[in-house]
């Protein structure tokens, strides 16, 4: 299995062999807790990440994320467990020792040095030392990576966010690390300088071969650029997986609502049998759908479904609620429709521009017809 | 009111206060320097360059001052900047006011009734009878430049310690993180990180604790002993005591000649020590 270990990232990402092979762990948690005084802020993590691998750290503020990557990175030690670099215990190793890089929330670059001094900074600490010339090559050729090339001479606070951004993207690569950790380090991006970033650095994570560790509360980042994400509430992880897997199998509410969207009913869980499981709705309705792991017959629970997963029509469909039309969002590619059931509640309706050929968009007061496949709706245990 | 209105309005009472306070003053001791003492003291109007020429009889008040500023300033940032460094980076912030007021409470006392305590403390039934009693006999501490010194230590550290402990309380500590992170030891990130970017800090406190001490008198009267003078003791004597206004003029024109050349220097080797740093801040 070590023999599929290329540095093609296209072919790992859908390689769940490689990313499981313990061997191949460049990092990994056992059963890592953190307390700082009576706050717990990470509890009994588990965690291997593969060499190669794009993983995120994904969660509200204070969900964990960032101290269980400031315990990778050597600025927290475990309260338990135990943190592995490369094979190798490292619990109260200094970050100085680590093989490991950080890009900062706020990128920490050092105000008083250059553009080319940042850079070089880590470069700089090596022992055996490296010449000037080894130094200012690695350097150039690392600013031309993040095409700030002309750049060197230049004082940080002259320099706008998105460069300083590369700049410190620059300062940590350059040493060539095992791991990559970034904290949030778009963050601070507005909008669209944040969707060129992440498609930079994936472009980055590609090209070389690092394993990165991000960690970021956006989902649709998480989602766009990794390999896998690792989800966090209250110092936990509640799920790990591709980006696939938790947006179509979040093993609980929590996920399922915290990756992309959904529409939520809160009810009790019928008769399992088998994958399926039926669902008693508080408003009595009945339905089916896959069930959720962990869930147990007779507790209460949720149903979850997705807006795009759900059709609409103002002809009765198979299966179909009726419902009244409240509100039409155009969106571009889709129509988002708020749709009210008198009785089982409201829905998010998520049309594709394509169902217009069919039927003309309706409009707000409109009655109508929802309808899902039973597939589409997970069942799933409160959490 | 005009915006300019305005401004001269607000910088008025100030402007009027200096030149009341300040350059009228300094233009008498101006020409008061080039005079002649009176038969009686004071001063009688002339142009002479005598004083200028009798300013070597005060040469020891000048390198005494010359030498113990200098030093003074330097033993005190030696000792204020590892005090502030604690107080600033490694302190609990729930301490940190307490310390803090702790490091002024000596201003609390008047700085004659502070440098008497020493007299004892390095006098003969002081410190060098505690040191004779351990057999190291005859040590001679008060009325020596060593005196002159702690006295200035003791007396300026608080000046030191705040300017440095602002600049250090200021410094980002993800800085010193990202430098640990690149690799480096901890004593590489405070040579490289945490000193260059302290340096504002560290150059506000020397500037204002060698600007006073280059006019200062009663430490060296007290622990000096009249054996190490400052130029400004020879001012209390030419001033008070001889009512030699003539010289004394030229005396202290030439002390403040001597503090605008060397604080100018010390301001261009500061700001070169910045070079490109947006926020210089020397004073």
């Amino acid at each position: 299995m070590g023999g599929c270990l290329t540095s093609d990232a296209a072919d790992m990402k859908y390689d769940r062999g490689v990313l499981n092979d313990m061997s191949a762990a460049v990092a990994e948690l056992r059963h890592v807790s953190k307390r700082f005084g009576d706050v717990e802020a990470a509890r009994d993590l588990n965690l291997s990440v593969a060499s190669g691998e794009f993983l995120s750290f994904l969660g509200p503020s204070g969900c964990g994320k960032t101290t269980a990557l400031r315990m990778l990175a050597g600025f927290e030690t475990p309260s338990e467990g135990e943190v592995l670099i490369d094979g190798q215990v490292v619990n109260t190793l200094e970050p100085f020792r680590r093989p490991v890089n950080m890009v900062f929330q706020s990128y920490a670059l050092f105000p008083h040095l250059s553009v080319f001094d940042n850079v070089a900074y880590g470069l700089r600490q090596r022992r055996p030392r490296l010449s000037r010339a080894e130094i200012a090559e690695k350097v150039s050729r690392t600013l031309e990576v993040v095409r700030l090339g002309d750049f060197g001479a230049r004082r940080i606070w002259e320099m706008s966010g998105g460069q300083q951004q590369r700049v410190a993207l620059a300062r940590a690569i350059v040493n060539e690390p095992k791991l990559l950790l970034l904290d949030e380090p778009l963050a601070a991006l507005d909008r669209k300088l944040r969707k060129a970033m992440q498609i930079e650095l994936q472009d980055l994570q590609r090209q070389l071969g690092i394993t990165f560790i991000l960690v970021t509360h956006d989902q649709e980042e998480a989602l766009s650029l990794s390999d896998r994400i690792c989800v966090m509430r209250n110092g936990r992880i509640v799920q790990i997986g591709t980006p696939r897997e938790l947006y179509d199998a979040p093993a609980s509410r929590y996920v399922a609502d915290f990756v992309g969207s959904s529409n939520f009913l809160e009810g009790r869980i019928g008769r399992i049998t088998g994958a399926r499981a039926d669902f008693t709705g508080v408003s009595r309705h009945s339905f089916s759908g896959q069930a959720g792991p962990g869930i147990e017959e007779g507790a209460t629970g949720t149903l979850s479904l997705r807006p795009e997963q759900i059709n609409i029509s103002r002809s009765q469909l198979d299966g179909g609620h009726p419902v009244t039309v409240q509100n039409r969002i155009f969106l571009g590619e889709h129509t988002e429709y708020v749709v009210r059931h008198d009785e089982i509640g409201t829905f998010i309706v998520l049309a594709s521009r394509r169902a217009e050929d069919r039927e003309p968009p309706l409009d707000a007061g409109t009655q109508a017809y929802i309808a899902w496949n039973p597939d589409a709706a997970l069942i799933l245990r409160a959490d | 009111m005009t915006q300019r209105a305005r401004n001269w309005l607000l910088i008025a009472p100030s402007g009027a206060l200096l030149l009341v306070m300040l350059v009228l003053p300094l233009s008498f001791v101006f020409v008061f320097s080039f005079g002649e003492r009176g038969p009686s003291g004071g001063y009688v109007p002339a142009f002479t360059l005598e004083q200028y020429a009798n300013l070597p009889a005060r040469w020891t008040a000048f390198k005494n001052t010359l030498i113990l500023a200098p030093l003074g300033t330097l033993a005190a940032l030696l000792i204020a900047y590892p005090l502030a460094y604690q107080l600033a980076v490694r302190t609990d912030p729930k301490w940190k006011t307490l310390l803090l007021v702790l490091v002024i409470v000596p201003f609390w006392t008047s700085i004659l009734i502070r440098s008497y305590a020493w007299i004892y403390i390095l006098g003969g039934q002081g410190l060098p009878a505690l040191l004779g009693s351990i057999g190291i006999e005859n040590v001679r501490l008060i009325y020596t430049p060593f005196a002159v010194t702690i006295g200035i230590i003791y007396g300026y550290l608080p000046l030191m310690v705040f300017p440095i402990y602002v600049a250090l309380d200021r410094l980002d500590m993800r800085l010193l993180e990202a430098s640990g992170d690149l690799g480096a030891r901890p004593m590489t990130t405070f040579l490289r990180v945490t000193l260059p970017l302290s340096v504002p800090g560290v150059a506000t406190g020397c500037m204002l604790v060698f600007i006073l001490l280059m006019g200062e008198f009663l430490i060296p009267a007290l622990l000096g002993g009249g054996k190490v003078f400052f130029v400004g003791n020879a001012l209390v004597d030419l001033f008070l005591q001889s009512r030699n206004w003539a010289y004394g003029s030229a005396v202290a024109f030439t002390l403040i000649v001597i503090m605008l050349i060397t604080v100018t220097i010390y301001m261009r080797l500061i700001a070169r020590l910045q070079t490109g740093r947006e926020d210089v801040a020397v004073m």
